[in-house]
């Protein structure tokens, strides 16, 4: 329900600004000061993502903002994939921790500008992921890239030889040995955003956060 | 003031489209053949519905009409659906999942959505430019995915070339629903909202001949058989998909889980 709330209001103006109102009559007037609203932001940012809960909202760069509106405290996120269903949960997990901690009013927000990229994963997310055994993102393709990929024949035939990398790919680095010979098993895995890897030198397979 | 009735229908194509196929591409669940792909025509199939959320939702706001996402999805008939033809489209024939026609589906569509969204960003309607943001990241992905597939099985073993070289045939007539720019599009596109398809042309031909020449797949000769989804005149197979997509909502209205 308050995903289906935070999606019309991204989406609709009218929605958004019915929305406003309904929440400034329920907000108690107690002004949001600073000291309050950095609690409130430490608090979502300490939110475990609830499919990878190694690293937290802050790690994955989800927490957009927070800010007050008439005393309450809002807090705006954004979602990874369009349609990963994590985000459900993640709305309601900040909801019910900054209730817990008395922000009775709260209200999280979704905003799907600027569009989220793994570019945005802290140094401290990517340490995490790594540890856990999830390889990090490499860098975020760019728009003028090649989205097709086709290796020419003549190193087709090489790669088929050797074991390494597609010819294209930045080299991945295997999470448990550090080695860079690892090798795609599947461009998908067991979430929106990861990718299954397999390591040649360890044999050991591992996922990896896919660029986004 | 009401926004114009062709900004609502011309979101409404997108949104539809994104649906059905994500529709279509779930059936696959539990029968791809390869773990792998199994997992990875759904997860296609989880953005397309995610882009579709987002659409639809979209779509109830502009005609302010109070239907939501789930109104729009699953109490809507057939007719009132209007995503292009080619997405609706079984899987193979009957029971019979066909990897092949899966893949050049794919294929064509991304090859579309991959340019339409990335001039959708730029589209005066902000809402529409930043769902579009996020989409084409999205299809960027999908393309890869289809078009990998389509060298592989193109260029592979005979029976696989054949296959594909027969999924396409089949399919390439239901593109030409996309070049056939109507009022709509023609409104949309100068209203700025978004691009007439047919200027997206020459984009998709570049695509589909950098792959299927790469597959070893010949392109198939452009016929005039014109499908009419996007009007509401569909194949007889929207149906069967809605029957089954819609049948727990209408039998249950409100259910939560």
């Amino acid at each position: 329900m308050v995903i289906r709330e935070v999606i019309r209001e991204v989406v609709g103006e009218t929605a958004s600004a019915l929305s406003r109102e309904a929440s400034a009559g329920a907000c108690d007037s107690t002004d949001a000061g600073d000291a309050r609203l950095a609690h409130a932001a430490a608090l979502a940012a300490s939110v475990p993502d609830p499919e990878i809960p190694v690293i937290t909202l802050g790690d994955l760069g989800i927490v957009r903002s927070v800010h007050s509106e008439a005393g309450c405290v809002v807090v705006t996120i954004t979602p990874t994939y369009t349609g990963c269903p994590a985000t459900e949960v993640i709305a309601a997990d900040v909801q019910q921790i900054l209730r817990a901690h008395g922000f009775a009013d709260a209200q999280v927000r979704l905003t799907l500008s600027p569009p989220w990229t793994t570019d945005w994963i802290t140094e401290t997310g990517r340490e995490r992921l790594r540890a856990y055994g999830i390889a990090p993102p490499g860098r975020q393709a760019a728009a003028h890239e090649a989205v097709m990929r086709f290796v020419p024949r003549s190193r087709q035939a090489a790669a088929l030889a050797g074991s390494a990398q597609a010819a294209h790919d930045a080299p991945i680095t295997c999470p448990n040995c550090g080695s860079i010979d690892t090798e795609q098993l599947s461009a998908y895995g067991s979430t929106p955003c990861k990718a299954i890897h397999r390591c040649l030198a360890c044999r050991e397979p591992f996922d990896y956060f896919k660029p986004y | 003031m009401p926004a114009p009735a062709f900004h609502a229908e011309y979101v409404l194509r997108l949104a539809d489209s994104t649906l059905v196929l994500g529709q279509r591409l779930a059936e696959w669940c539990g029968h791809g053949p390869m773990l792998e792909e199994d997992i990875a025509l759904t997860n296609v199939a989880l953005d397309l519905v995610g882009q579709a959320r987002l659409l639809l939702s979209h779509v109830g706001s502009i005609e302010e009409s109070g239907r939501d996402e789930d109104a729009l999805a699953y109490f809507r008939s057939e007719s009132e659906f209007r995503n292009w033809t080619l997405l609706e489209l079984p899987n193979g024939d009957g029971a019979h999942h066909d990897y092949a026609i899966t893949i050049a589906r794919n294929l064509m569509f991304s090859a579309l959505t991959v340019p339409m969204w990335e001039a959708l960003t730029a589209s005066s309607d902000q809402a529409l430019a930043q769902i579009a943001a996020k989409s084409v990241k999205e299809a960027r992905a999908h393309l890869r995915h289809a078009s990998e597939w389509t060298v592989r099985l193109g260029d592979g073993t005979p029976v696989s070339h054949d296959r594909m070289q027969a999924a396409f045939d089949r399919l390439w007539p239901y593109a030409n629903e996309w070049w056939a720019d109507d009022p709509i599009d023609a409104a949309a596109a100068k209203a700025g909202i978004g691009p007439m398809l047919a200027s997206l042309k020459p984009a998709w031909d570049r695509t589909l001949d950098a792959v299927l020449t790469e597959a070893t797949l010949t392109q198939p000769t452009r016929t005039r058989f014109l499908s009419s989804g996007k009007h509401g005149r569909h194949s007889e197979h929207l149906g069967y998909l809605l029957a089954e997509m819609q049948s727990l909502a209408r039998s249950d209205p409100g259910a939560q889980w």
